[in-house]
């Protein structure tokens, strides 16, 4: 079985500075797959390198087999691949809701015409993606605010709302920047529970992150960036084992 | 044949020099803050049309130049108190209108006080043109180069070798950080309008016994100071000097070998062509936004 | 969204309730002229307001497209015997096409750099406009023939009767431009509360997240473009007839400042906000008709007041005022 994520020997440098230099991992269908490493070791670039944001200076990303070289963000969400983002990036000009309903853009089929006079097509679409959405966000745990303004929600609940987005579009992958960020205990625990969730209907989940019981707890593989570079890759239990990781970084 | 390549040359250097100062002038106030000010033009003509109505009123000439530059000054320090500082954070579009607010404000102001009419200000040496080659040079627009030179020179000079001038860029490059460093960022902002201002004015005046002056002359020239600004890349002073020396001289050659109906849309041309090809200017530094 | 779209229905309905009721207030024909002028431009910055207010782009060059749509229709009725309907439509898809060619490679740009390049653009049309005398009358401006829908002309100076009353043109015109006005505002609120609408904001809200969920920012960053400048192309093709007569300034930057300050005053992403931005800075130099040397003065000011201390706009500031107040007096913390 391909791997649904495959990065070959992935290198992006900004000049001098190399963000990722030389990473190699395989993501399987179905997993929860944490990419770790202390600040600065470039896991948010390897995660904009997958998801089309950046272009790489070296090496290749294949989603499904095929190579992620040429395609735009908005390709990759196409072909199934979608993501949140560490500096969330909600629309504060529209109402919660809506945010969740632009996840369901691809699904939606409108042209200008059915738009423009609102004609049947168009509100049976409307009502059943508001209707999913709806689920959704009692799925990620924020349904108090169906009705609300995205700008009227606490932090917490936008970073769920950016998740319920994410799932709107249907993914088989999701990609998570540090979901954990920002919230507290009781918070984390729910997101926990949410990701399990999401990986119990079959999405693959790929998980930033510093948090370490959260990530522990949640991931079937996890790989660990140090200097751009992979440190280690393994199971928990061999990642919690492998010397050199502790050294770096789990050390207290 | 040469001598009218000559001509169109210096009717095009000249102009462009204003360019070149009115350029700096937007670039002077980007850096410090990121505004493009579009009352830029409206600096020229106070200064202009101050001078103007001082020497008419019998207030000997250069006292009158320094009054209509002071003028100026204030005008670019009340622009910053009153209508930039009070916006705070404003995104692009409410900032820009500020600007044109502004704009609009300080020409119905000259409108008041001075009237909607054309006014002539004399050359400041000879009315005698200078004969080179065949082409004719105004005595002005020596004047204009001279000075446009000279201030050049001295920006340069405050830019790098005074304190206050190495605080305006520190300003720019990162203003929480050069707050950090004990610059007092809302004294920088001032004096980043101020200088512009004077710049300005100062262009103005000495480009006013050419091209008349009133009312509202400031505003097809600050545009057109911007899109020089804009050619040579926002933010970059050297970039400002030659996208104003080269936006006026093409302009002038274009008025004189295609069409002079079409002259103001040179510049409009340009800039389009420009934000195409070379969208941050000939100059200009990249900006690469992080998620 | 029930609220959102009942929000929208409340809007179009108080709208029509003044537009039909003006008449019952105003009997000079100068006001209904005023009052047909004032619905005209409203439609123009409705369109805008898809542009500028929802997509969060920036245009100050959008005169240009009203003037061309004018221009067009001038043209095309006076020097070549055109009907006005055809001459307004194929104007109309000659400005989209316009829009679309130059708004591919201007819409890359952002912020001060787009602003730049649509003042250009604007610039070059009006300069175009001005110049070529022989067809548009140069800066003198040109006479445009009345409106005429096969023949059967609408014109300010005729006698009509509707529903066996006799009205005056008017009247006529000005229930017209009502009715266009009310169109346009019932197509701009249908396309905002869509799919196509949710894309168009959300390249204003955050571009990135659009992008990961599949939203081609490009492609709707044109759409909205060239929607806006049809809209502006319609109601100044409809402006000509009405006045009779247009000049280059139709094209030019002080009305392509007027109509984004419209746009700015009463509300970005407000699509009565607007109108009634429209309504205020058009009756502005009425109010300060015998003061016309302030007008410019107070022009400015009110912008740069506005600006600073109502950044959001008339209509959202007044709303979120009157939220406040209603939350407040609800009592209790929230």
């Amino acid at each position: 079985m391909t791997a649904l994520v495959e990065v070959n020997n992935l290198s992006k440098a900004f000049g001098g500075v190399h963000a990722v230099e030389g990473v190699s991992f395989a993501v399987d269908a179905g997993q929860v797959y944490s990419v770790i490493g202390p600040n600065g070791a470039g896991k948010t670039t390897l995660f904009n390198l997958i998801t089309g944001l950046y272009t790489p200076t070296g090496g290749d990303v294949k989603l499904n087999g095929e190579s992620t070289a040429k395609l735009e963000p908005s390709q990759l969400a196409q072909r199934g691949m979608c993501r949140t983002f560490q500096q969330m990036q909600i629309c504060m000009n529209m109402t919660a809701i809506e945010n969740v309903m632009l996840g369901r853009h691809l699904s939606l089929k409108s042209n200008l015409l059915t738009t423009l006079f609102r004609l049947p097509a168009l509100t049976r679409g409307e009502k059943a993606a508001h209707a999913k959405s709806a689920e959704l966000m009692e799925f990620v745990g924020c349904g108090e605010y169906i009705n609300a303004e995205a700008s009227a929600m606490s932090y917490g609940a936008l970073k769920r709302l950016e998740i319920a987005r994410a799932l709107a579009a249907e993914p088989k992958i999701i990609l998570l920047d540090e979901p954990a960020a920002g919230l507290n205990a009781v918070e984390t625990t729910a997101l926990e529970e949410l990701i399990r969730k999401i990986a119990e209907q079959g999405i693959t989940v790929m998980l930033v992150e510093h948090d370490m019981k959260l990530v522990m707890n949640i991931s079937d593989r996890l790989l660990v960036l140090n200097y751009g570079r992979v440190l280690a890759e393994g199971t928990p239990e061999q990642i919690r084992a492998n010397p050199d990781v502790i050294a770096a970084y789990l050390g207290g | 044949m040469f001598s009218e390549f000559l001509q169109y040359l210096f009717t095009g250097i000249t102009i462009g020099a204003t360019y070149a100062l009115i350029a700096l002038g937007f670039t002077l106030i980007y850096n410090a803050s990121h505004v493009i000010n579009f009352a830029q033009g409206e600096f020229l003509m106070i200064g202009g049309m101050a001078t103007v109505s001082l020497t008419a009123m019998g207030v000997p000439m250069l006292l009158a130049i320094v009054l209509a530059v002071v003028l100026a000054g204030l005008m670019g320090i009340a622009l910053q108190r009153l209508a930039i500082a009070p916006a705070k954070d404003a995104n692009v579009v409410t900032l820009i209108i500020i600007t044109i607010g502004a704009s609009i404000f300080i020409r119905g102001l000259a409108q008041l006080v001075w009237g909607k009419k054309y006014h002539v200000m004399p050359n400041f040496s000879s009315d005698e043109p200078i004969e080179i080659f065949g082409a004719v040079l105004n005595s002005q627009s020596l004047w204009v180069l001279g000075v446009g030179a000279v201030l050049v020179a001295v920006l340069v000079y405050f830019f790098t070798r005074t304190m206050t001038g190495k605080a305006i860029l520190a300003t720019s490059m990162n203003k929480d950080a050069a707050r950090l460093v004990g610059i007092r960022t809302q004294m920088v902002l001032m004096l980043a309008f101020m200088v512009s201002a004077l710049l300005g004015s100062i262009a103005g005046i000495v480009v006013a016994p050419i091209t008349f002056t009133s009312y509202d002359i400031g505003i097809i020239l600050g545009l057109k100071g911007f899109v020089a600004a804009a050619i040579g890349g926002l933010g970059s002073g050297v970039g400002a000097v030659v996208g104003g020396l080269a936006l006026g001289v093409v302009e002038a050659m274009a008025a004189g070998y295609l069409s002079s109906d079409y002259k103001d849309a040179v510049a409009f041309s340009m800039i389009l062509l420009v934000l195409f090809f070379m969208p941050r200017g000939l100059f200009g530094a990249k900006v690469v936004e992080r998620v | 969204m029930a609220k959102l779209s009942e929000f929208r229905l409340k809007g179009l309905v108080f709208l029509a309730v003044v537009v039909f009721a003006l008449p019952l207030f105003i009997s000079n024909p100068f006001h209904y002229s005023l009052a047909t002028q004032i619905a005209l431009i409203a439609g123009a910055v409705v369109g805008l307001n898809l542009l500028v207010g929802f997509a969060g782009q920036i245009s100050l060059g959008h005169a240009g497209f009203f003037g061309l749509g004018a221009y067009f229709s001038a043209i095309m009725t006076s020097h070549y015997g055109w009907s006005a309907i055809p001459a307004l439509i194929v104007g109309a898809i000659g400005v989209g096409i316009i829009a679309w060619v130059v708004g591919r490679p201007i819409l890359r740009l952002k912020g001060h750099y787009l602003s730049m390049a649509t003042l250009a653009v604007g610039f070059i049309i009006a300069i175009i406009l001005n110049n070529e005398r022989e067809m548009t009358g140069g800066p003198d401006g040109m006479p445009v023939p009345a409106f005429d829908v096969f023949g059967w002309e609408l014109s300010p100076f005729g006698e009509y009767s509707l529903f066996g009353m006799d009205i005056s043109g008017d009247l006529a015109w000005y229930l017209f431009a009502g009715v266009v006005l009310l169109v346009a505002v019932w197509l701009a609120q249908n396309l905002i509360d869509s799919p196509i609408g949710r894309a168009l904001r959300s390249v204003h809200g955050s571009e990135v997240a659009a992008s990961v969920v599949g939203v081609n920012t490009t492609k709707y960053k044109s759409l909205v473009f060239v929607i806006s400048a049809v809209y502006a192309s319609v109601m100044g093709a409809l402006y000509a007839h009405f006045q009779g007569f247009i000049t280059p300034a139709v094209a030019g930057f002080e009305f392509s400042i007027l109509l984004i300050t419209m746009v700015v005053l009463g509300g970005m992403g407000s699509t009565i906000g607007v109108i009634i931005g429209a309504v205020v800075l058009e009756l502005l130099p009425q109010v300060l008709a015998d003061f016309q040397e302030f007008e410019m003065v107070l022009f400015g000011l009110i912008l740069m007041l506005t600006m600073i201390f109502m950044p959001k706009g008339l209509l959202p500031t007044a709303a979120n005022f009157l939220a406040k107040r209603r939350a407040k007096s609800a009592g209790g913390n929230a």
